[in-house]
Parts: structure tokens; sequence; C-alpha cells
């Protein structure tokens, strides 16, 4: 048991928040203070308007990982944390390539690479050809060691995004709170006393 | 921003609008709140809510500080004694980087503080325009929350839940950073709300009975239960229902730093204090109890030692409001999550009466050892110089315990908190988390605002009082009533202590000159005295005590005094060492 809490691995961190400036710092602090490196970040609003969704990905301890989760949930405007292994979501990074036709054109079959890759093009120029890909880092590291050789420009990946797996997600608890207190307007506060229905600690 | 409409205390403004500047709006809003004192200093970027004040006279006491830094710790001070918010104007740029150490000590010792520094106009943040600094971004992680208003229209709201942020759960300091045009820009003030709910926001953490059910079980089997106890029964307003579960469950109790007075001192089952330099059974017995309760205190190093060798055979419950500190340094094998001051009813009520007679005879067993080893000589020297607990203990005498005792930081704050007698809670200011050396003076100050009708005594090192002495100005000018005792060791005595310990006697700039400190007094008009002799001890105080208005009296100790028991850094609490 305790092994397995100290083993570092793959987290998947997923933040709902205020939508707030400054509160990207407040939370990046969580990590830089304890000088953990953060892996991939990704925030964009989520499904509910006035609220955001951070995925952050580092590489920790369970028990670390545990603690930060406490503390970032700690913050005034976020509410709700989760963080999750790799088996436990679903996830992708977008990956673009940017490639010059001319060798493209005639050294490669396209049709083939891109069929091979699960690529699509994104912009066919004379000059340039831009592909796009998604997957796992493995699957779009691919598609830049088969396109290196003939001459990648530039080359860009995004965040990752994941879903959580289990079903019950966060979604009908945001619709909650949404329905109770609008991101705009003031409401009476009626769902004070609903707080244990919607809270969990 | 969402805020739910409860209280709308402004009279006649909700019928109709009225045109208020930013800066009038916030004034309001401290009204409201119930704020009495504001500590401050001005500048450029805050003149326009200076202005405002200056008509607002009559309802605001604004105390000019000499530091910022200064202020802050006043804001504390009364926050700690009063248990209300402390309120603190700065202005831009090194006004408002003054205020930085005094929110890092607040947010650690979780003191409730609305911080408002001016700002410059919103059109030339981010140019580096004269005096401007990322207040937001510098006092982010110090604060429990921060925001920066450049519009006037925000000022109601944000200074609602400003207070709400600061005073609620988990207390701590927040700030509030306003551009001047938002201080100057007029605008339909529809009257103040208080807020009560924040969406995201959970202050308390939802109290699940199967958890009290638990505890009460393993407390019920327990041989040999220990409480330590820490400054949340104090934040919580507690203090009564910690009393009833203590004398109730029979268990001995000892305290942190931030916890002294919440039950007093001389109560039969107050065992002591805990930590570096607590006392020698509630180290030793941590290690021999059966179930630790730990109520509103987080395990700090300086109270656990190692960690690796903290409590082991204990069962854990630990009592928080903050679900961050539930197993964040000692895993718990029952978390309480919630207020204590709703949990610990609900304890006591499944709890068994009891009395654990033995166990608490070996606590007395300890005490009896440290007495002997420690405390008589330390309490009853039978050399000529004085040392640190004899003047604590005659104060103890003189005050009868019910005076607000406030700290620097040093050998002094360990020896103060070690022996001042506290019948009453909200009675030991200190600088718990951070140690901030320059505390105790403007504390002290804010100390005496906060509690008007008590005796405030600040004790204080000769490096500490250095730090912040220019307070004096302060005491002088509002004519605060602050008792003042320097402990003149003519050492930085804490560090010169580890360098004789711990470094071979290298003592590396430790060797500290100071000036008159009674004629320094003397010229803010404080009246004076030292001492050197232990017959002038008693009458000395007195005077003190008896002056009306404040008093500085220095007394000159021993300068190689260690303050024993201490569990050396990275040792365990048994290995507390008695010399
Ligand atoms: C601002 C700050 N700087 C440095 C320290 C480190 N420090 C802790 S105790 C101490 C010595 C304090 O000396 P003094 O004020 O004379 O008190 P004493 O220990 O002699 O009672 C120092 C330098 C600190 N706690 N705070």
């Amino acid at each position: 048991m305790e092994t397995q809490d100290n083993e570092k691995q793959e987290y998947n961190i997923t933040v709902y928040t205020e939508n707030q400036i400054g509160l990207l710092n407040r939370i990046a602090i969580i990590f830089t203070r304890r000088k953990i490196n953060i892996d991939s970040l990704n925030t964009s609003p989520s499904e509910i308007e006035s609220i955001h969704r951070f995925n952050i990905v580092i590489t920790e301890s369970e028990e670390v990982v545990r603690k930060l989760t406490r503390q970032i949930e700690k913050q005034v405007e976020v509410l709700k944390v989760y963080y999750h292994t790799n088996a436990d979501v679903i996830w992708q990074e977008l990956a673009l390539y940017k490639v010059s036709t001319d060798v493209i054109a005639e050294k490669v079959s396209v049709e083939r690479l891109l069929r091979e890759n699960g690529a699509r093009v994104v912009v066919l120029r004379k000059d340039y050809t831009v592909f796009e890909t998604t997957g796992h880092r493995e699957e779009t590291d691919n598609l830049i060691s088969i396109l290196q050789p003939y001459g990648l420009i530039e080359f860009v990946r995004s965040a990752r995004v994941a879903i959580i797996k289990d079903s019950d997600g966060f979604n009908s608890k945001l619709r909650e709170f949404e329905r109770l207190e609008p991101g705009e307007d003031v409401v009476e506060n009626e769902y004070l006393n609903k707080g244990q229905k919607v809270f969990t600690m | 921003m969402e805020i739910a409409q409860q209280e709308v205390l402004v009279p006649a403004a909700k019928a109709q609008a009225v045109k208020l500047s930013g800066s009038e709006a916030l004034l309001e809003a401290l009204i409201v709140e119930g704020v009495d004192t504001i500590f401050g200093y001005p500048g450029g970027a805050i003149m326009p809510i200076y202005d405002a004040l200056y008509d607002y006279n009559d309802k605001l006491n604004h105390i000019l500080v000499r530091h910022e830094q200064g202020g802050i710790h006043a804001g504390q001070g009364y926050a700690r004694t009063s248990g209300k918010v402390g309120v603190v104007f700065a202005t831009s740029g090194p006004g408002a980087t003054n205020l930085v150490t005094g929110l890092a000590d607040a947010q650690i010792d979780s003191t409730p503080l609305v911080c408002i520094t001016g700002q410059v106009f919103a059109h030339l943040l981010g140019t580096d325009a004269f005096q401007e600094t990322d207040v937001i971004n510098i006092t982010t992680p110090v604060t429990k929350w921060n925001y920066q208003v450049t519009d006037a229209t925000e000022i109601p709201e944000v200074l609602a839940k400003a207070f709400y942020i600061a005073k609620s759960g988990r207390p701590g300091p927040v700030l509030i950073d306003i551009t001047k045009n938002a201080q100057i820009q007029k605008f339909d003030f529809e009257g103040y709300v208080k807020c009560n709910h924040i969406r995201s926001y959970r202050p308390k953490p939802i109290v699940r009975p199967q958890y009290i059910q638990q505890a009460a079980e393993l407390i019920n089997q327990a041989k040999k239960p220990f409480i330590i106890w820490g400054q949340g029964v104090i934040l919580g307003s507690a203090e009564q229902e910690f009393k009833a579960f203590v004398e109730k469950s029979g268990i001995p109790a000892a305290w942190t730093v931030l916890g002294a007075g919440a039950i007093p001192t001389d109560h039969p089952l107050n065992v002591g204090m805990l930590g570096m330099h607590g006392n020698y059974g509630p180290n030793v017995l941590t290690n021999e109890c059966d179930v630790l309760i730990a109520i509103g205190m987080r395990f700090d190093d300086r109270v656990t030692g190692r960690l690796d060798k903290y409590a082991k055979q204990a069962k854990v419950v630990h009592l928080d409001i903050d679900p961050a500190e539930i197993d964040k340094n000692v895993k718990s094998t029952v978390p309480v999550w919630g207020d204590c001051k709703e949990t610990l009813p609900l304890l006591t009520a499944l709890v068994e009466e009891k009395q654990h007679t033995e166990w608490l005879a070996k606590f007395n067993d300890y005490t009896r050892q440290e007495v002997e080893q420690v405390i008589e000589k330390e309490l009853n020297p039978t050399t000529d110089e004085m040392t640190m607990g004899e003047v604590i203990k005659q104060l103890n005498e003189i005050t009868k315990g019910e005076a607000v005792i406030v700290t620097d930081v040093g050998q002094h704050q360990m020896v103060a908190c070690r022996y001042a007698q506290f019948n009453n809670t909200r009675s030991n200011v200190t600088s718990g988390g951070l140690g901030t050396m320059g505390f105790a003076l403007p504390a002290a100050i804010g100390a005496k605002f906060g509690a008007q009708h008590r005796t405030v005594v600040a004790i204080i090192g000769d490096g500490g009082f250095q730090m912040t002495c220019q307070e004096l100005g302060t005491i002088m000018q509002s004519g605060v009533d602050v008792k003042i005792i320097i402990l003149n060791n003519r050492f930085l005595g804490m560090v010169r202590q580890w360098q004789e310990l711990f470094n071979e006697r290298r003592y590396s700039f430790v060797d500290i000159q100071s000036p008159d400190f009674v004629a320094l007094a003397a010229a803010y008009r404080i009246p004076g005295k030292v001492i050197d002799d232990r017959k002038d001890l008693p009458s000395a105080l007195n005077q003190m005590l008896t002056n009306k208005g404040s008093f500085l009296l220095e007394v000159m100790v021993t300068k190689e005094n260690n303050v024993f028991p201490m569990v050396p850094q990275g040792c365990s609490v048994s290995e507390i060492r008695l010399k």
C-alpha cells in the first residue's frame, strides 16, 4: 500500500474554477513552491458558462498529488479538484506539423502517410503543407520522426486534455451550481443549506 | 460576482442611489463591517482614500504608524486580541511591498486582515509607472485571497467578499489593490451588502457524524489519551466547548505556542507547552500516548521534531477546519473535518466521563524533573544576574495572569510563552509560524486597540526591538498605553544559543550593541527605566504597570543563558534535552 503511494507516475489533475484573473498564478504557485514541474497544462472554458476547467499533468507520487489537490481546492475560486492516473482518463494531445509541399509531394506518398498516422491536412499551400494529428505522446512523436527526414519546418503540440472515464463526472454538479447560482446575477442564497449535497468535503 | 443578498445595512442608500466616489464607498463599507480602527500610512496612490478619510474622522479611527510593516503588525495585534478583522492602509509600490512580511506572518498564523493598497491609475498598469509594483503577484503566495479593483463600481462587492473571506473558515489576510482612478471615480452607490456565500468557497468542511463516532470510540478505549491543541480553538471561539471536552474526558492536554491561553495555564489538565522549547512531559509522552487527539493545530515541525519518529505508536484523531491540514504532516487514524466549535460538542457528548489519574501523574513526574533541573534555576536563580524567567515570574505575580503578553522572536519569546500565566484566551500575541523579529512593538500597539480594557505588555529582545523601534513614534502620537519590557542580553540570544550548542561557540555576528533605550524612549516622550539588580525588579514592574500610559522598562539579563528544555532540530520529541 505504502509503496504504491510513493511510486511516481503521471497524474491528471482536473480543476474546476471560477473565471478569475490571477487564479492561474495562484494554482501555479502551489506547484512551483514545492519545486514540482508541470508537464502539461491546459485551461479553457468548461461546458458551463463562467466556469473554467484546468487539465494539469505532473509526474509525482499519489501522496504528493493528494496533498497538492487539497491545497488547490483550498483556493477561494476553485470549485472542485480531481486527480486520476492515466488509466482512469481518456486523453489526447493535438499536434501540427509544417512541411515543405514540394518535398512532400515529390518524395512521400502523402496519402499513405496520412492514413497510417491518422493525420489530416489542415492547410495545403504551394510552399508548405500543415498536417494535424491527435493522440497520445508516442503517436504524435511518431509522425515527427517520419517527417523529420523530409525537412519538418515547424512543429507544435498542445497541452493534454483528458476526460474522466468514470461516468458520474462533475457535470451534473456543475449544472446544479449553475442552476442555483447563475454566474452573472446575484440570487438569494437558497442553496446555502444544500451545501452538503453539492460538496463532498 | 456571486454574492448573496442578506444584510443591507446602509441606511437610505437602497431607496435612492447616492453618488459616491470609490474612496467614500470603501469607507462606508468599512463602517458597515464594524471597523473602528485602521492602521496605515499614506502616499500618492492612496491619497484619494486618505482625502475621504478626512471627513470620516468621527467614525473611523486612523492610527498613523511609522512604517507599513508596523501598520500590518499592528493590524495583526488588533485582530488577535479583538477577534475582529484588522484593517491596514498602504500606498502603492514601497508602501505595499513593506506589507509583505506582515502578510506572510498573518497567512501562516491564520490572522484575519483586510489590507487596502493604493495603485497607480489603471491606464498606467504595466508601464513601470512611478511607484508601480505588481502587488497582486507579489502578494499572491502570502494572502488567502487578493484582488485588484480598477473600477469604483466593484468596490462594495469586493470589500464584502474580502471581509467574508478574511474572517470565515480558516481566517487569513486578504489584500485589495485599488487603482487611483477607481478611488476617485464617482458612481451610483446602492448600499453595501455583506457577503455570506461565495459559490466556489467552502469555509467549513461538512461535519461527518461517522467520524465523530469513530473518534469517540477510539478515545473511550484509550488507556493513555493525550490532547494537543492549537490556535484553532481560539480562532473558532471554541474555548468553552474545548474546556467541556477536556474536563469530561479527563484527558491531559498540552498546547502549541499559538494555542496558549485557550484554557488557563493552571487548569489541572493543562500539562504544558509542546514543541522545540516546550515542556518535558508533553514532548516525551507524545511518544508514549496511545491516542493523540489534535485539535485546531497543524503539526508544525517546531512541534513535531522529526516526523518519522513522531507519535508512531499512537492512533491520531485530528480535528481541523482546513481539510488540507489533515494528513499533511501526520497521518490521522480518524479525520474530524469541521469547525471545532461544532465538532467538539458532538464529540463531548459521546465520550465517557473519566479520570486518567495514573497517566496524568506521569506528566506530573516529568514536570517535577523539569522543575528541578530547569525551571527552578530559571525562576529562582541563585546567581547575581537576572534571568528572563524571573522577570516573567514577577510579572505574573503583579498582573495576576490577566495581561495580554505580546512577544517578539527569540529566547525571550520562548521564555515568555513557557512561563507567563495566561488566565484568559486571546492573551498570547506572538509571531508563531513565521517568527518575525520586529513583530512585538507594533503588534502590542494593535493589541491594545483591540482590547482597550486590558493591560498589554510587550516583551522584546534587544535585537528585535531595534527592527521596529520607530513605532515608539506611533505610541507617542496616538497616546496608546503599552508596557514595554526589553530583556537585554546584549546578544541575538537565540542564534547565539544555537551557535553555542551546535556550532562550537562560534559566535558569528550575534554580539549586538544597543542604543540607550531609555533615552530613545524619552526622545519619544515615553518614560522608562533600566535596571540590572534583582531587588529593583518588583518596584520597576510596579512603576511600569501603574504608570499612566506607556512605559519602557529595560532589564539587563544574563548574557549567556539558554532556553531549555530543547528538542534539537532533526531530533525526535522524546530526545528532548534538559541541558
Ligand atoms: C526578521 C528576522 N530576522 C532574523 C531572524 C532570526 N532570528 C531568530 S531569533 C534571533 C535573535 C533574536 O535576538 P533578540 O531580539 O535579542 O532576542 P533574544 O533571543 O536575545 O531574546 C534571530 C536573529 C528572525 N527570526 N527574524
